[in-house]
């Protein structure tokens, strides 16, 4: 069971990664993309050619990776900018899926038995969980606090400008196609860092593994959590991990089967967004300085889940 | 000479398949045009309706062979089907999207995403992940007319699909229903106050898009046999031509089902691809054709108005 759990960590840390890249899309600049897969996909393979196929370092791979993803994500974001709303989405959703359908044209098997990371000779392995989920969360620490500051800066409010209302952002002298493309590239840096450490802890590369679920998913965790808010994406992130490895958590793998896991997932869903569209720890409107203390908001917000509760 | 015909071969090939893609393609634009948000339980229940159309055609036949009786279940088994989804796809619209009708646009998407999980696992707990195969309701030999061969299957496709497309330009151009549904997908708000139900009318085009998917599914399943996830994928394709031929535009769907069709069949032989690309030729179509004309092909072009 411990094992278990350590597992859920690790795999939210992965996760957490991807969902503040997909964050910082969908939730500071709303853009709704669903290409995350893409992104996780190729900082994957770039782990795993450097590591396996160069013999280069792990840590080698991580910059590689986000800088990768990151120019693909440029790639997408050029284009695409031209597109709002639902035509976004389903245009990232293509091509999430065509970078999947050339991964698994050039090599359907993917990559098998990459070398483990190694820190001063010390070998990240499968194995030894607690200093792979120490490695994975510090990075989402990182990401966190870079993405944090980020949001808060002048970077930040103008991309949150752009997400309210992209006619007066333009007018008020904001450029509206560096913003979109700039969310998009760096949103993009972090899925595929999320994908070396994907690689470096699973030791292989499928292709098979990056379907448009993935993206699906890491939306749900930015949705779920609450849109904009960074602890919240991180929640999400636990939330359905948490989900997903349950029956194997209470050791009831045996009795529930797999597909019951994925039915209490579109449950959870469901139910979710009807009780609160706007996501565990989202906000209703977007404002800035609240003035409110700490405590204060905690209260307000247990309170209002009760009034709330009953109202769905 | 041996080329060409080789390549109406797979045009005709396509056409079938366009013809599938279509039939899903309507009821996510129809959901589009009224509430402009992408159903993507959709698939899911393309693939109720294959499970339901099978179960019911097995069911009914037995152990009869009568070539007449065959065909008869085969048409029963196709409204039964059409029946059974019609009355789901306004129960999930009655459960899950109703109550977040004025939230912001990502919920009902999650909603719909969720919805899509519990069908097509719960369908892969109940039946199995075996594919099973549907049975033909006649003999698929195929006729061969000057070295272009086309099975009855094939011909039953494209005639179904073209009565349901009568049918249901029909039913949206002359009935008072089908007027209160383009009222609605013109302006909601102004609809309701001219005396019009819009739940009602929501409800229908849920029953409406739900019951063209089993049909659709039904189809689709001579193809690509029956399993709990054959409608992710053929969802998606048939969401991509509801997009490339102008989402919420009824003709459109139509159009871009039979384009992707045709461009999925000849696309690959004709660029000299393996045909394992086809999905990448898919995907490509719709983001050359949205960069190009952002609406789709017969979509209008909705200026952002400050």
């Amino acid at each position: 069971m411990l094992n278990f759990f350590q597992l859920i960590i690790i795999y939210a840390g992965i996760y957490a990664l991807m969902a503040i890249g997909q964050n910082c899309i969908t939730g500071n600049t709303g853009m709704l993309s669903l290409c995350h897969a893409g992104f996780f996909c190729i900082g994957s393979y770039a782990t795993g050619i450097i590591c396996k196929t160069l013999g280069l370092s792990f840590w080698l791979s991580l910059p590689v990776a986000a800088i990768c993803s990151a120019v693909v994500g440029f790639l997408i974001g050029v284009p695409t900018l031209r597109l709002k709303g639902d035509y976004l989405c389903i245009a990232t959703l293509g091509l999430g899926e065509i970078i999947r359908n050339i991964a698994t044209n050039m090599n359907p098997v993917g990559l098998m038995s990459i070398p483990r990371a190694e820190l001063f000779g010390y070998q990240f392995s499968s194995r030894n969980k607690v200093t792979f989920i120490l490695l994975v969360w510090f990075f989402v620490l990182v990401a966190y606090i870079l993405f944090r500051q980020l949001s808060h800066s002048r970077i930040g409010r103008a991309m949150t400008a752009v997400r309210e209302d992209e006619v007066a952002a333009q007018s008020n002298g904001i450029n509206v196609a560096k913003y979109k493309i700039g969310a998009f590239t760096l949103g993009a840096a972090i899925g595929g860092t999320a994908g070396c450490f994907a690689t470096a802890y699973t030791l292989t590369v499928q292709p098979s593994s990056y379907t448009f679920m993935v993206s699906v998913m890491v939306l749900c965790m930015v949705v779920l959590g609450g849109m904009g808010n960074l602890l919240g994406v991180i929640v999400g992130a636990f939330i359905i991990e948490f989900i997903q490895y349950f029956p194997q958590l209470v050791g009831l793998s045996s009795v529930i089967p797999a597909q019951a896991t994925q039915i209490i997932y579109g449950l959870c869903l469901v139910v979710l967004m009807i009780w609160r569209p706007q996501g565990i720890l989202g906000r209703d409107k977007y404002r800035y300085g609240d003035p409110r203390s700490a405590k204060e908001r905690l209260v307000s917000f247990f309170r209002r889940g009760e009034k709330k509760g009953g109202k769905a | 000479m041996n080329t060409l015909i080789q390549y109406l071969q797979y045009f005709l090939n396509g056409v079938t398949l366009g013809a599938i893609y279509a039939l899903i393609a309507l009821g996510y634009t129809m959901v589009y045009g009224i509430l402009k948000f992408i159903n993507f339980a959709h698939g899911d229940i393309l693939m109720i309706g294959a499970y339901t159309g099978l179960f019911t055609y097995t069911a009914l036949l037995g152990e009869s062979t009568n070539a007449a009786w065959m065909l008869t279940s085969f048409f029963i088994a196709m409204l039964v089907s059409m029946a059974f989804c019609a009355i789901l796809g306004m129960f999930i619209e009655k459960i899950a999207y109703k109550p977040l009708r004025n939230a912001n646009r990502l919920a009902p998407l999650l909603s719909a995403i969720g919805v899509s999980f519990i069908l097509s696992n719960g369908a892969a707990w109940m039946f199995g992940t075996q594919s099973r195969r549907f049975p033909y309701p006649f003999d698929d030999t195929p006729i061969v007319i000057a070295g272009l061969s086309i099975t009855p299957h094939q011909i039953l496709t494209i005639v179904v699909s073209i009565i349901m497309m009568i049918v249901l330009t029909s039913f949206v151009n002359r009935t008072r229903m089908g007027k209160a549904m383009r009222a609605t997908s013109l302006d909601q708000p102004t609809s309701e106050l001219m005396g019009i139900d819009v739940n009602k009318v929501i409800s229908m085009t849920f029953a409406i898009g739900s019951a063209l998917a089993a049909v659709g599914g039904i189809l689709a399943s001579f193809d690509f046999r029956v399993y709990a996830s054959m409608g992710t994928m053929t969802g998606l394709k048939a969401f991509v031509a509801a997009v490339i031929g102008g989402i919420g535009n009824i003709q459109g769907a139509m159009l871009g089902g039979i384009i992707l069709g045709i461009l999925e069949s000849v696309g690959a032989p004709l660029l000299g691809i393996p045909s394992a690309l086809r999905d990448t030729i898919a995907f490509a179509t719709l983001i050359i054709i949205l960069l190009v004309k952002p609406d789709g092909i017969l979509g209008k072009n909705e200026r952002e108005k400050v």
